[in-house]
């Protein structure tokens, strides 16, 4: 039986190379994210933005999006924006935060279920009062922050210095990136998304870490290559696995956003993205970093004092 | 590579047995668990086949999530008028009269009182009124919640202390729920979770329930019940409150409270026997009998005010001493509303208002919906998966294959005896732990290739892939896990779901990917003895 095979045996592929249009187009790609951020902004969700959500379905199985519109921008909630959503007849309705502290939200739920429950059932109700929204906002912002330095004493702890430093500045191109993704593609940006985010993280040091582990064995076993040769070797040796996995996460994560109904669609959609960032990032940017990181010279130092390297 | 020892193996196989076992409630329908209960032969004990199905979020069942808050403006409120009826009382018994009456502060009372004598003999029946607090054991007992201070010129001034507000707020939070539970219980639904979140918010969860608007107006509702008498208009001791039969008007209600709703015993809904209309049937405990029963005899032909939350309800007249510790609310109620607010009255006011901070409800339709979908995306990612390990790595593939399947099948077994919350973003988790659970399995195969390549015997290139596969392996997934576990700490509610399923998969990965991997592989080795990887 003939089996399949993405990428082939015993490639030497010069990867190195490529850094001369990766830096710069990951580069700008940040700039232009960080730059349409502060710009534009992310589109939040009432997670983070406090106000009240609500998902109907007409029971007729047609909705009447601007007789909806009309009708709910009437009850002077302010802005009002409806949407179609998902199958036939489903409506998505957001309202914006009202002011007048957490009571005042309940307010808006009441008034549109007295209002549209005849003719439409309230599938999905969801109202952030604003020092919620605002805890939220912190606890994310937080956890992604904790995230990183956790990972970065762990990288420190397990790594070479230049290693960890490559790891990291590889997962920030990511978090940044994907970051860039919400704010172009408009995607809701809710409490799901910074578990997307978080996610990103682990999978982006999973691929970093799989190459330099590869590269920490190479250093040992071939103290006089070059590191750009060196780390060559590393990524064509592990492109295989890389591949492999990217493909089986990436069919997975197709199967999520095809299948997986509305709610996680979005979420879906970010990973699979997030999945070709970081395999991209762990390849073009994470690695090629470690020539100016001074890969070579820390570890003929430690050498020379003749520290004992962590035993495999 | 191609021995193990018994006990590995025993302790390894016993692990996914158990655990497989423990996944298949979550497997079968309600019925069908019944079924397979009751189809076992007696003298198979019962704790043999796991009963406890995995959990399932509000959002895949339908339910409202409802987040309220403690006013702590509203409960200092409560606090300082009861302080101020304390300090009135014990000027009362000292027979002192301040100069310019109790005057309200920020966070107490104050009162002046210029004699000296008289402060004598006031200041340590004041300092009466403050508790001590904190238990002795962490050295606190010196910290008491109302501060007791005077100044030269005679102003004496009572302040609660942030120790003694907090105190105060953690127990109108144990109250609160105490009081929801016992309203909860009341609207018959399955299994609600009523729990303490923070320092002052309650979180209450119930599943199931088609109306949330009528669970917010049950959390909601202080439901203070008060009997007092209508005042003069003017009088000075009086409270102008708004009345229900007035259509909203404010009418003078004297302050003297003559029996509170803690004095009821019961409240039941029923039907005016001539008008027809809903009212509200109660009965009060013998103190509240008897005050009720005084201050009727005393005040025929007054009207009483009956006073919820504020609101003059009724005001009906005095005909005769009502002497039998019974009575009725009418109000204009419709069947629902007088049912609740029976409800309400037996189960007690709250010690302070509650608001609504976060409310998320699913429909039960939406949550069935999301739940087929889920299992749709999970077969479709399996297949997928599968099929291409297979066509990748064949033989070896297939035990891939396995290991995934038994993978999954540990994630719902965990979660189902942890009484782990299967969530929307959880279900996310285990599609994309198909496609990452495979990882391990394809750092190994490779390492064992690249060892092939490298000149190896077979033997010793698949005992060297699993080796030298590990160290990468563990590095991987302690990567993965920080990053699961910050979210677990940080997330709540569905998104926790999402992180415990990406945490037990990390975990079980290890026994799967690896030691029953190897153990297979060394089976297949022994029966096979293959001269070439079949990859």
């Amino acid at each position: 039986m003939r089996l399949l095979r993405l990428w082939p045996e015993s490639a030497h592929f010069d990867f190195m190379r490529f850094r001369r249009w990766s830096f710069p187009l990951s580069a700008f790609l940040s700039l232009a994210t960080i730059a349409l951020f502060l710009s534009v902004g992310l589109n939040f969700g009432i997670d983070f933005k406090g106000g009240t959500l609500m998902e109907l379905q007409a029971k007729s199985g047609t909705a009447d999006v601007a007789k909806v519109r009309q009708t709910a921008e009437g009850f002077g909630f302010g802005e009002v924006e409806v949407q179609e959503f998902g199958t036939a007849g489903g409506l998505s309705l957001r309202f914006p935060i009202q002011s007048g502290g957490e009571a005042a939200q309940s307010a808006v739920v009441q008034k549109a279920r007295d209002t549209f429950s005849p003719e439409y059932e309230f599938q999905r109700v969801e109202t952030v009062g604003p020092r919620v929204s605002g805890e939220l906002v912190q606890s994310g912002t937080i956890g992604i922050i904790l995230a990183v330095i956790a990972v970065l004493f762990y990288l420190w702890f397990r790594f070479e210095r230049e290693l960890a430093v490559g790891a990291i500045i590889g997962t920030l191109h990511d978090i940044v990136l994907t970051i860039g993704f919400f704010v172009i593609t408009r995607h809701e940006f809710n409490m799901t998304s910074i578990a997307a985010i978080l996610t990103i993280v682990g999978y982006s040091l999973n691929e970093t870490v799989v190459v330099f582990d590869r590269t920490r064995e190479l250093l040992r076993r071939y103290k006089t290559m070059p590191t750009r040769e060196l780390l060559n070797l590393s990524i064509n040796t592990t492109m295989s696995r890389t591949v492999m996995t990217a493909t089986t996460t990436a069919l997975s994560l197709i199967a999520l956003v095809t299948f997986g109904g509305r709610a996680i669609e979005g979420f879906a959609q970010v990973m699979l993205t997030g999945v070709v960032i970081c395999t991209y990032s762990a390849i073009f940017i994470s690695s090629p970093m470690l020539i100016y990181l001074g890969l070579r010279s820390s570890e003929s130092a430690k050498a020379a004092e003749g520290e004992v390297a962590p035993a495999e | 590579m191609l021995r193990f020892s018994t006990s590995k193996v025993v302790a390894t196989m016993a692990i996914i047995v158990i655990g497989l076992l423990l996944a298949v409630p979550s497997a079968l329908s309600p019925d069908q668990r019944k079924a397979l209960h009751a189809s076992l032969p007696s003298w198979v004990p019962s704790w043999v086949v796991p009963s406890r199905a995995i959990v399932l979020g509000l959002d895949l069942q339908g339910g409202s999530h409802v987040l309220l808050e403690v006013d702590t403006q509203d409960l200092l409120r409560t606090q300082t008028t009861q302080l101020r009826d304390d300090v009135r009382r014990v000027l009362r018994e000292t027979r002192v009269t301040p100069q310019g009456g109790i005057q309200m502060t920020q966070r107490g009372v104050q009162i002046r009182v210029t004699d000296a004598a008289d402060r004598e003999k006031l200041l340590p029946k004041l300092r009466e009124l403050s508790q001590p607090m904190g238990s002795a054991i962490l050295g606190q007992s010196g910290t008491r919640d109302l501060i007791v201070t005077d100044a030269p010129d005679g102003l004496i001034n009572l302040t609660y202390t942030d120790a003694g507000m907090n105190e105060k707020v953690r127990r109108a939070v144990d109250q609160a729920i105490e009081v929801l539970r016992r309203r909860v219980d009341a609207l018959g639904t399955t299994e609600p979770n009523i729990q303490r979140q923070g320092a002052d918010r309650i979180l209450v969860q119930v599943p199931g329930l088609q109306d949330p608007q009528r669970l917010k107006d049950i959390l909601g509702k202080t439901a203070k019940l008060e009997f007092r008498l209508l005042g003069q208009q003017g009088a000075a001791d009086a409270d102008m409150l708004p009345s229900r039969d007035a259509g909203g008007q404010r009418v003078p209600v004297e302050r003297r409270v003559i029996v509170e709703g803690g004095d009821l015993v019961d409240a039941q809904p029923a039907f005016d026997s001539r008008t027809n209309e809903p009212i509200v049937n109660f009965r009060f405990n013998i103190r509240g009998a008897q005050r009720f029963a005084q201050a009727t005899t005393e005040n025929v032909g007054r009207a009483l005010a009956i006073v919820l939350d504020n609101e003059v309800i009724s005001a009906p007249v005095i005909q005769t001493p009502i002497t039998g510790g019974q009575g009725q609310i009418s109000g204009r109620y419709t069947v629902q509303s007088a049912t609740d607010l029976a409800v309400l009255l037996r189960a007690g006011a709250l010690p302070a208002k509650l608001t609504v901070v976060e409310e998320r409800t699913v429909g039960p339709g939406l949550g069935q919906d999301s739940i087929q979908a889920g299992k749709m995306a999970t077969y479709v990612a399996g297949v997928l998966v599968v099929i291409f390990m297979f066509a990748t790595y064949g033989v070896f593939g297939f035990i891939a294959n396995i290991a995934l399947l038994v993978h999954v099948g540990l994630i719902f077994g965990l979660m189902s005896i942890l009484e782990a919350t299967l969530t929307l973003p959880g279900i996310a988790g285990i599609v994309l732990t198909i496609g990452t659970a495979v990882d391990s399995n394809v750092l190994i195969y490779e390492r064992i290739r690249e060892e092939v390549h490298g000149g190896r015997s077979l033997v010793s290139a698949i005992q060297a892939g699993f080796d030298r596969a590990f160290a990468t392996i563990i590095d991987s997934n302690s990567t993965m896990a920080i990053a699961a576990l910050i979210l677990f700490f940080l997330g709540s509610g569905p998104v926790r779901g999402f992180a415990v399923v990406f945490i037990l998969g990390i975990l079980t990965t290890v026994i799967t990917a690896v030691t029953l991997t190897r153990m297979m592989i060394a089976l297949w080795y022994q029966w096979a003895r293959p001269k070439t990887l079949p990859f």
